[in-house]
């Protein structure tokens, strides 16, 4: 196989932990109610359609976008629109959402709902992102980007590689792993689909080598295909971030403060390639998605295919109950995955699992003086200081911060992992992006 | 040989004051021509600031805002608007005097928390770990009690505050508010959720104001913290001066138009308005109440930084809350 | 009560830890330690006992009574400085200057910055070098090596090599004169020379050297550059006149060259945070010590360029950068 491929700089090998990544994806029932919060992508909230008292079919478009980066938000389950009210999220803060007592498991009419393959693509790119537009597909790995914004290139700009995410380095997770498995031929036709509306001749599938069976199965799917190659890759994280893996992939690297397409490339994750394919061949709007379930007391690691709306301990009951010593819930990986605060919260469109702490791991060390051992600089993937501008966001000195790059953080948490001392960096460069990006904002005005 | 020690020292002597004095010379010249009018007055005015430097007048430190007040008296004959909040009305009057104006007395103000979600009043539902920093906590989360409008108690304004007037009160990990407190505004900008207003001092120190910043609903408010403003305008309807107003299921109290008559914190049923400094009302024996039990935001209640400040005798301790008695 | 946590990511931490560094150290040095214990006997026993007792008891004393912080003594740091400094002293320098020497580092050179991370200097060099000038008779007079198995007769002291080739420059002789004084190099490679606890044994310090590398205790950088450094510019004059310097050989085994390369430079806290900064720190290191060598008054040169690199470390993390992630090869981003 010779030397895999990887990013330059920085990097940690956490352990894996990829508990239920041999657990085959499992539907989850309807739950009896789903909330279905407005604000799921990043950008502007989504506006409702429907009125307390609505009855609403599977797929009905029930918000649409709110602003230019926003996305439509279709009904998750068939019932009655309970009321539209504030609901916890993740983090806890009560948010506008759309709550829909469910009956029945009705779906709208448009929506082809028998498993046949749809392989030929007979749209065009224009009607493509139209497509994935109205079907409100954003980013599912987690950041919640709209799809349809990136494939839209600004004046100027053209793609060359679309590059598919399939790395999954964040410790735990494994439902793209299981994606790939299961659902590969339609991830490549998703893959063709995303081609055909970006207008590439040439698709990279990064995968990291923990995951054998992928890459084969994967190799297997593409072996017709010149201009799609599977990429395995050296595990490493943070692989999976968008920089990250167009250096691992195609070897560029993204200027600070720029996107993908300022080198030719699009990301796009294996999660998003599969909603593409059901949004364009069968006009299926995005109204699923699978969660991975799991942590070291968790009785049945699993991965779900679940609905949008679903509260998460339906999930939790799923995989055999809360353990007793449940420390911390994580909404994501535990590399960078935000806590819990309740159970009620329900799954939105970056919900890529849910991670069950002990009691013994979810407690952070005792923070010690800094040593000055510099391994926080070794490993970080964008080459950044991280006890320095740490230091400086701590003590309020945001112009040393800001001279020092720290916009281009990308919050992977490698530093903070690595750290001898315990110090929590991280807290403090997140603090320090947004006192940066607050003055930077203002500066503009 | 004494010659030459002589001559080396006159040389050296004479070398140097010469190159002294054409220095000198030149130094007069070039400060002569340079030489940057300003207006006198700017001097007196900022002789007569608190020199606190502190940005609460909205300028940057007491020079500019000395000059501020100077340029404005001369293009439009007034300073208002331009008031230094730290040295309050003595200074305003002393500028007056400067400049040659009658300065209005302002009424002094103090910065006031409006939150009361001690882990008495709102439970705590889990436990934060992490930086000491309100704007990084609220950007990760609601709050420890659930409440999303809730102070996160780390002490942001704390650090905010030059002039050592608010503190944790480590008992309800509120931040209280002293007598030092100068209304500079430095701690309300550094809150990242505005709970910290400046409101009115009040005659006396009196006040009177709403603790609660939630604009969710009752039930959900209520469900969080037992002394959460539910909206339900019991406040609004005694009030007989129109100075309550509920937006958003949030009552709030407007300083100018307030007497003090305290008939709202009577009828407040979540005893969300709290009164400050007033003497304990008298025991009413067919209503026992709860309502009085105010956490008393205009004295510093910390013991251990200010345990001399505190008169123990004038103060009554009730179910761990404080009401203390300020100035006669 | 079951309350969950809340905290920002990342929500899972390595096992890397400040304590689990300084017990790599201390394991690190464990070779040279009982090598100087075969050598010199009990009195490296004593000595070495003494300056860890003293090191903790100091920083312990500091830490509760003037600094009142929280316990440090538990990471270890006190006891790696504690057996650094007995490496860096004669066997038979007495008790009490040992004591001295503990307090000087604990006190002077690390405490009264504010402990652990945050001293400018490496404080068993600067309690090395304060000695030295103190009590420069006892800190020079060296003994003669004699293995434990020889029995616990008296021990002579004589002069280091490098004090031999210092001597007998300076008097005239070329080195070809002295090569009778000088130990063979397998001598100075397995440690039977006189010198400093922890200077005799080549081979023992480049085991603790390869151990703390392969634990990732530290880089490869700063020692490789030092000793590069140093063999390049000795290899010179030695090529220019071998009668006249010693070779490069000779430089890199004999003195403190090894202990101050492997232990005493690369030392985190006083060390620069970036490759590149390491290297110029090694590179400054190496030429100071030859320089201070070859022109200097004291035959032995490495605490003094170390000390003096210490002091350039902030400086040079200024000045080098890691390379940004989008930044062309070698560019530092500055706004």
């Amino acid at each position: 196989m010779g030397i895999l491929r990887t990013f330059a700089l920085g990097g940690i090998h956490p352990d894996e932990n990829k508990l239920s990544s041999n657990a085959a994806i499992e539907e989850i029932p309807v739950p009896k109610q789903a909330i279905v919060p407005l604000g799921q992508n990043l950008g502007a909230p989504s506006k409702p359609i429907v009125k307390k008292g609505d009855d609403v079919k599977v797929g009905q478009l029930i918000a649409e976008a709110g602003g230019f980066i926003s996305t439509n938000i279709h009904s998750p389950v068939s019932g009655k629109v309970f009321k539209i009210d504030n609901s916890m999220d993740a983090s806890g803060f009560r948010r506008p959402c759309i709550i829909i007592n469910v009956d029945g498991d009705e779906w709208d009419e448009s929506v082809d709902t028998t498993k046949d393959l749809i392989s030929d693509i007979n749209i065009e790119s224009k009607e493509i992102i139209e497509r994935i537009k109205n079907a409100g597909i954003v980013g599912m790995g987690g950041a919640t980007f709209p799809t349809y914004v990136k494939l839209m290139p600004p004046p100027g700009k053209t793609a060359e590689y679309l590059i598919i995410n399939g790395v999954e380095c964040e410790p735990y997770l494994t439902s793209d792993h299981r994606m790939m498995l299961e659902k590969g031929r339609e991830i490549v036709i998703g893959i063709k689909i995303l081609m055909k509306a970006l207008n590439v001749n040439k698709a990279f599938i990064g995968i990291e080598n923990n995951k054998p069976d992928a890459i084969s199965h994967m190799r297997e799917l593409v072996r017709e295909n010149d201009d799609i190659q599977v990429q395995p890759l050296k595990v490493q994280y943070p692989q999976g971030g968008e920089k990250q893996l167009i250096k691992a992939s195609v070897n560029r690297e993204v200027p600070s403060g720029k996107l993908p397409i300022e080198v030719g490339c699009v990301v796009q994750n294996v999660g998003t390639a599969f909603a593409v394919y059901e949004a364009v061949q069968k006009n299926k709007p995005l109204i699923e998605r699978v969660v991975t379930v799991t942590g070291k007391a968790v009785k049945k690691p699993s991965n779900f295919r679940v609905r949008i709306g679903t509260p998460i301990n339906v999930l939790i009951e799923a995989a055999e109950g809360l353990p007793d010593n449940t420390g911390k819930i994580i909404n994501g990986g535990p590399m960078m995955g935000k806590s819990i605060t309740s159970l009620d919260m329900p799954v939105v469109k970056g919900t890529s699992g849910i991670l069950l702490l002990e009691k013994e791991e979810s407690s952070r060390k005792v923070e010690g003086p800094c040593i000055r051992c510099s391994k926080c600089t070794y490993v970080c993937p964008m080459g950044l200081e991280p006890f320095l501008i740490s230091k400086a966001a701590k003590l309020g000195n945001f112009e040393l911060a800001e001279n020092e790059s720290i916009m281009d953080c990308i919050e992977c948490g490698s530093c903070q992992y690595g750290c001898p001392a315990a110090i929590p960096l991280v807290d403090y460069l997140r603090l320090g992006k947004i006192k940066v990006g607050q003055i930077m904002r203002s500066r503009k005005n | 040989m004494e010659s030459a020690v002589d001559n080396i020292i006159i040389i050296a002597i004479g070398g140097l004051g010469g190159l002294g004095l054409i220095m000198a010379i030149i130094l007069y010249f070039i400060a002569n021509k340079f030489k940057v009018f300003e207006d006198p007055k700017i001097d007196e005015v900022e002789e007569a600031l608190p020199s606190a430097n502190c940005g609460g007048c909205g300028f940057p430190g007491c020079r500019a805002y000395a000059e501020a007040a100077v340029n404005s008296e001369k293009e439009h004959g007034n300073i208002n608007g331009l008031n230094c909040p730290v040295g309050g009305n003595d200074v305003g009057q002393e500028l007056g005097r400067i400049l040659g104006l009658e300065v209005e007395d302002q009424d002094p103000m103090i910065a006031v928390v409006r939150c009361n979600g001690s882990p008495t009043n709102s439970p705590k539902k889990v436990n934060y770990e992490g930086a000491t920093s309100c704007a990084f906590a609220h950007a990760l989360y609601a709050g420890e009690g659930g409440c999303m409008y809730s102070c996160l108690g780390l002490g942001d304004c704390v650090d905010a505050c030059d002039f050592d007037a608010i503190h944790m009160n480590p008992d309800t990990g509120l931040p209280v508010v002293n007598d030092k407190c100068t209304a500079c505004g430095a701690c309300v900008t550094a809150c990242p959720r505005d709970i910290i207003e400046l409101r009115k001092r009040g005659p006396k120190d009196k006040r009177i104001f709403v603790s609660c910043i939630n604009q969710e609903k009752g039930a959900p408010a209520k469900k969080n913290c037992s002394v959460a403003c539910i909206g339900c305008a019991k406040c609004d309807k005694v009030c007989n001066f129109d100075a309550i107003t509920i937006t958003s299921f949030l009552a709030y109290i407007d300083f100018e138009k307030c007497t003090l008559c305290r008939k709202c914190v009577e009828v407040c049923p979540t005893s969300a308005i709290h009164e400050v400094n007033f003497k304990p009302r008298k025991p009413r024996p067919e209503k026992p109440k709860v309502t009085t039990s105010v956490s008393d935001n205009s004295q510093n209640t910390v013991p251990s930084m200010e345990s001399g400040k505190v008169k123990p005798d004038k103060s009554v301790i009730a179910k761990g809350i404080e009401i203390i008695e300020t100035k006669e | 009560m079951n309350h969950l946590k809340v905290s920002g990511s990342p929500h899972i931490q390595g096992d890397e830890s400040t304590k689990k560094i300084m017990y790599g150290v201390f394991i690190a040095m464990l070779p040279a330690v009982l090598v100087s214990i075969y050598f010199f006997g009990i009195d490296a026993i004593r000595v070495v006992i003494t300056a860890v007792i003293a090191c903790i008891f100091f920083e312990w004393t500091i830490q509760k009574y003037l600094i009142k912080g929280h316990e440090t003594i538990t990471d270890g740091s006190a006891l790696v400085t504690g057996i650094l400094l007995a490496l860096n002293l004669p066997s038979n320098l007495p008790t009490w200057m040992v004591i001295v020497g503990a307090l000087v580092a604990i006190g002077m050179a690390k405490m009264s910055f504010g402990g652990l991370g945050k001293n400018i200097f490496n404080p068993a060099l600067v309690a090395r070098v304060f000695l030295l000038v103190s009590f420069p008779v006892e800190m020079t007079s060296w003994p003669i090596p004699k293995p434990i198995t020889e029995g616990l007769a008296d021990v002579t002291t004589g002069p280091t090599p490098l004090a031999i080739v210092k001597e007998g420059l300076d008097g005239n002789k070329t080195i070809s004169d002295m090569s009778s004084e000088l130990p063979s190099y397998s001598q100075e490679f397995l440690g039977n020379m006189g010198g400093s606890l922890g200077e005799v044994s080549a081979l023992a310090l480049i085991l603790g050297g390869f151990y703390m590398i392969w634990k990732k205790i530290i880089t490869w950088h700063i020692p490789v550059s030092i000793l590069l450094t140093v063999s390049i510019f000795s290899g010179i004059f030695w090529g220019l006149d071998p009668e006249h310097y010693a070779d490069p050989l000779f430089h890199v085994l004999t003195g403190g060259m090894l202990l101050g390369a492997i232990y005493m430079a690369t030392d985190m806290v006083t060390s620069p945070m970036t490759k590149g900064g390491q290297l110029i720190f090694g590179f400054g290191v190496g030429l100071l010590t030859i320089l201070i060598r070859i022109w200097g008054a004291y035959p032995e040169g490495v605490s003094f360029a170390i000390l003096i690199m210490n002091a350039t470390v902030p400086l040079i993390n200024r000045g080098f950068k890691p390379r940004r992630f989008g930044a062309k090869p070698g560019v530092v981003l500055t706004k």
